[in-house]
C-alpha cells in the first residue's frame, strides 16, 4: 500500500526548516517521519504528516515549492538481518532505491522504513511475492 | 523600397536641420551636413536623439513647423522625470490614421468587425491612435476608453464586439471579469485582440489567448515616433512588420553604438522619414529587439522586428559580452518553466574577474523530490544558458516568491560590480 510523502525545497539558509515545522504544528499537522537530503546550496525535506494533502496547501499557501510522492512503509523485522533480507528481495528483482529513512517509533516487533523506489508498482508485487509487509497508509499517518 | 527611403531620409535630414535649432547644432558639432547624406548607408554619419533631448526641448523646441499648423499634442507622463510633448499636424494625423488601419489590416480585422478600444482616450497615444486607424479602415469603433471592466464585459456582449484593443494587462484582467460574470462564453463573439503599450511574455499571450478565444497581436509603437502603428504582428505571430516607408529602423549595439548585422539583438533605434511636425532622426527607443528581412509567410516584403525582447536598461556586459534577461528567460522556458522568475546578479571577484550569477526560483516544472534529478535540471539550464551567452555562469535555485519585485514587477537584473 502506497503512503503518500510531502517533499518541500528549501533554500540552505538559517530557519528555513524552522519555517516549514512551524507552519504545519500551527495548522495542528504532526510530523511522523522526516529525513532530509540536502547539496550545498539546497535541501529536499521529506516528510509523512497525518495529512498530506492539507499540509501540502498549507505549505503552498506559505510559498513553499511542494510535491507529494508515493513511497512504501515497510514493516522490517526488529532482528539481526531483517533490512538485509528486504534489500536482498529487491536486488534479486533489480529493483532501485532512491533513498530510503527509519521512522522514529516502532511497532511491537517491527521498524517501520520508507522506501522510495524507482518502480513502486514492481515493488509491491515482488513485496507481497516474498512475503514482506506493508503497513497501510491511514496506520502510517495515525502513528 | 530602398528608393522611398532614401528620398525621404534626405528630405527629413533637410527639414530637420532648417527648422529645428536642436539638430542643426547637433549635425553641427557632430560634424555632419545634409548634403553628407545621400544614401540609406549614410544614416550612420547622424547624431543619435535621445529621450533626454525631448524632456530638454519640452514642450514645442522640437517642432520642425509653425505652431499654427499643429493640430494637435499628445504627451507622455514622465514617469522618470519631466513629461514630452509630440505635436501632430493634419498630414501627421492622416499619416497616423494610415498607419493604423494598415497594422489594423495586418492583424486580420476588417471593416465588418466591431472594435472596441479600451486603451485610455486623452494624452495617451493609445486611445485616439487606435481609434483613427479604425475609422479609416471602416471598422465600427466602440469609444469605450479605459476602466469599468463590468461595462467592458457587458457591451462586449451586447455589441457582439469581433476586436478587442487594449494593453495585455488589462485584457488578462477582463478576461478574469469575462468568467466571473458568468456569462457563457458563446454570447462573446471576440476573435481578435490588438495588444500593445506594454511588455508581456508568450506565455501571457496564449493564456490571454486561450482564456478570450481570440488570436493575440502585438502591435508596436511609442509616442515620440508616432504612437501605435509603427508596427504590427499579422496572425503568423513571427515578428512585428514594420511600415518602414515611414519609420526606418536600425538595431545597434547600445555600448559600442555601432549598428548591427542583420538577426542580432540590440537597440532599435527609429528615424521618421515622413512625420511633419515632430520628426526625430535616430531615435534610441532603449527596447530591444532584432530585425529580419526575408519576406513574411503571409507574403509581406516589410522588415520584421522581434516583439520586445527587454530594455537596454536592464542590459549587462559580462567579460565583453552582452547579456540580455531575455536570453536567460527563452531558456528557462524552453526547458518546460511556463512563468519563469529569475534574476541575473554580477559580480566581481578578487580577481577581477566579473561572475554572472542567474537565480531561479524553483518551480512546479523544475523541482524533484529527488536531489540528483533537481541537480541534473540546475547543470542543464546552466549549460544552455551557456551556450546561449557564450559565457560561463553560475545557476542557483531558490525558493519560491523569493527574488525582489519592485510593486509587482521583478528586478531582472543586479549589478554590484564596483566600476
Amino acid at each position: 500500500m502506497k503512503v503518500k510523502q510531502v517533499s518541500i525545497f528549501l533554500e540552505n539558509r538559517q530557519g528555513r526548516l524552522a519555517a516549514v515545522t512551524k507552519a504545519l504544528g500551527s495548522n495542528d499537522i504532526n510530523i511522523r517521519a522526516f529525513s532530509v537530503a540536502d547539496t550545498a546550496d539546497f535541501g529536499v525535506v521529506r516528510l509523512i504528516v497525518n495529512d498530506p494533502n492539507r499540509a501540502c496547501d498549507i505549505l503552498r499557501a506559505n510559498g513553499f515549492m511542494v510535491t507529494i510522492t508515493d513511497v512504501l512503509a515497510v514493516e522490517v523485522p526488529d532482528k539481526p538481518g531483517g533490512l538485509a533480507y528486504i534489500l536482498e528481495v529487491l536486488q534479486k528483482a533489480r529493483l532501485n532505491i532512491e533513498y530510503l529513512y527509519a521512522f522514529v517509533e516502532k511497532r511491537s516487533d517491527y521498524a517501520l522504513v520508507i522506501f522510495r523506489l524507482e518502480d513502486i508498482d514492481t515493488a509491491l508485487k515482488v513485496f507481497e511475492e516474498n512475503n514482506v509487509s506493508l503497513a497501510p497508509s491511514q496506520e502510517v499517518y495515525q502513528l | 523600397m530602398r528608393e522611398i527611403q532614401t528620398e525621404r531620409l534626405i528630405s527629413v535630414v533637410r527639414r530637420c536641420y532648417e527648422h529645428v535649432p536642436h539638430y542643426r547644432e547637433a549635425f553641427d558639432s557632430h560634424g555632419v551636413h545634409p548634403d553628407d547624406i545621400r544614401s540609406l548607408e549614410d544614416i550612420v554619419k547622424l547624431p543619435f536623439t535621445y529621450k533626454n533631448d525631448l524632456r530638454d526641448h519640452y514642450p514645442f523646441d522640437l517642432f520642425a513647423v509653425p505652431k499654427r499648423e499643429i493640430v494637435r499634442i499628445h504627451a507622455s507622463s514622465g514617469t522618470t522625470g519631466k513629461p514630452i510633448a509630440v505635436g501632430y499636424t493634419q498630414a501627421d494625423i492622416e499619416l497616423w490614421a494610415e498607419c493604423v488601419a494598415r497594422s489594423l489590416v495586418c492583424a486580420g480585422v476588417t471593416s465588418d468587425d466591431i472594435i472596441q478600444i479600451a486603451y485610455g482616450y486623452g494624452l495617451f497615444t493609445g486611445g485616439l491612435g487606435l481609434h483613427y486607424g479604425a475609422e479609416r479602415l471602416g471598422a465600427t469603433v466602440v469609444p469605450i476608453s479605459g476602466g469599468n471592466t463590468k461595462r467592458q464585459v457587458m457591451l462586449m456582449r451586447d455589441f457582439g464586439v469581433t476586436t478587442l484593443a487594449c494593453t495585455p494587462s488589462f485584457a488578462a484582467y477582463m478576461a478574469e471579469e469575462m468568467r466571473d460574470s458568468g456569462i457563457p462564453e458563446e454570447a462573446f463573439k471576440l476573435r481578435i485582440g490588438i495588444f500593445g503599450a506594454e511588455p508581456w511574455s508568450q506565455s501571457m499571450r496564449r493564456e490571454i489567448e486561450s482564456k478570450l478565444n481570440l488570436c493575440a497581436i502585438d502591435i508596436y509603437g511609442l509616442t515620440e515616433i508616432l504612437g501605435p502603428g509603427v508596427s504590427c504582428e499579422c496572425p503568423c505571430q513571427c515578428g512585428l512588420h514594420i511600415f518602414e516607408d515611414h519609420f526606418l529602423p536600425e538595431i545597434i549595439d547600445p555600448e559600442t553604438e555601432e549598428p548591427l548585422p542583420e538577426g542580432e539583438i540590440g537597440e532599435l533605434v527609429f528615424t521618421t522619414l515622413t512625420k511633419e511636425a515632430a520628426p526625430v532622426i535616430r531615435f534610441r527607443t532603449r527596447d530591444l529587439s532584432r530585425l529580419y528581412y526575408e519576406p513574411c509567410a503571409c507574403g509581406r516584403t516589410l522588415v520584421r522586428m522581434e516583439r520586445i525582447m527587454g530594455r537596454t536598461d536592464d542590459m549587462l556586459i559580462i567579460r565583453g559580452v552582452n547579456v540580455f534577461p531575455s536570453q536567460v528567460e527563452a531558456v528557462l522556458l524552453s526547458v518546460g518553466d511556463v512563468d519563469p522568475h529569475y534574476q541575473l546578479i554580477a559580480d566581481r571577484s578578487a580577481r577581477h574577474m566579473d561572475d554572472l550569477e542567474i537565480r531561479v526560483e524553483m518551480s512546479e516544472a523544475l523541482f524533484n523530490d529527488e536531489i540528483r534529478k533537481i541537480e541534473d535540471v540546475e547543470v542543464h539550464i546552466r549549460k544552455e544558458i551557456e551556450s546561449a551567452l557564450g559565457i560561463s555562469v553560475k545557476v542557483k535555485l531558490v525558493e519560491p516568491k523569493t527574488l525582489p519585485r519592485s510593486e509587482g514587477k521583478a528586478i531582472r537584473v543586479v549589478d554590484r560590480r564596483e566600476l
